[in-house]
């Protein structure tokens, strides 16, 4: 097995699998969003920062948030060996991205803490 | 890769199966979906912020031209990749795997990404 990679897990198939994993997770908070935003067509503030004041929702959404980072540094990772073929340019690409999904994660635990 | 077999890597000449297609969309509207991210964390900390901020989000996405396009683009963006997502995962436990699997499988994608498409320019508008 091939373990000299700069991906997230270290080896294929645990990227793999975080991949599957973060998937399910987003797919659920996807749905989740929707179906609410649906069934409450005339949201008004009080409701909507009711339910980000939910430890529940806030945990749930901190989930989705880091599903995100990890979803996304893996898929763009791949994107980005599969095309990057210039180390130079391909460590600049991962970088940005790196530093894009950190600023994702703190800014949404501050929307979501900060309230 | 240096070897001397010969390649062909013309994208024009090459015939793209559906599966194909909707292999690489998955891939474009994964990277659609990030760069999008910034405006779906900017309308959630707007409208968390306060009354105002909450306002000024809804008025965005009710009068602002602009900014229907891009939450219909996220949205569909979203759809497609939840749809071709929802393949992937079952073709990765084993439901499906064959040629005529993949094609019916790349088939129903489209035809239910494009209706969701429609439902969320519906949505928007
Ligand atoms: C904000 C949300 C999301 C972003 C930014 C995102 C982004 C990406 C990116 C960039 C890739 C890599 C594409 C490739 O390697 O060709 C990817 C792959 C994938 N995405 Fe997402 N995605 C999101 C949500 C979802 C959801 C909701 C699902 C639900 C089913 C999903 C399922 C998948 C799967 C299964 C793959 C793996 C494809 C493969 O292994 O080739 N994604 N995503």
């Amino acid at each position: 097995m091939v373990t000299n990679i700069t991906n997230l897990g270290r080896s294929g198939l645990s990227d793999w699998l975080i991949q599957r994993v973060s998937a399910i997770i987003l797919a659920v908070y996807a749905v989740f969003m929707v179906l609410y935003l649906l069934f409450h067509p005339g949201l008004d503030y009080a409701t909507w920062s009711g339910l980000f004041s939910q430890t529940w929702m806030r945990i749930f959404s901190l989930l989705a948030f880091i599903s995100i980072a990890a979803h996304a540094w893996v898929g763009l990772w791949t994107v980005s060996t599969d095309y990057l073929k210039q180390a130079g340019a391909r460590f600049a690409f991962q970088a940005v991205v790196m530093l894009a999904i950190f600023v994702f994660l703190v800014w949404g635990v501050q929307v979501l803490w900060g309230a | 890769m240096n070897s001397k077999r010969p390649v062909n890597l013309d994208l024009t000449t090459i015939k793209f199966p559906l599966p194909a297609l909707t292999s690489i969309a998955h891939r474009i509207t994964g990277v659609i979906l990030f760069v999008g991210l910034i405006f779906g964390f900017w309308a959630l900390d707007a409208s968390l912020s306060s009354p105002e901020g909450f306002e000024a989000v809804r008025d965005t996405l009710a009068n602002n031209v602009l900014a229907k396009l891009i939450a219909w683009g996220l949205l569909s963006a979203l759809g497609f990749h939840f749809v071709a997502g929802i393949k992937h995962l079952l073709m990765d436990a084993g439901i499906g795997v064959d040629l005529e699997g993949g094609h019916r499988k790349a088939q129903i994608t489209v035809v239910i990404s494009a209706i969701l498409v429609v439902l969320a320019g519906v949505w928007v508008w």
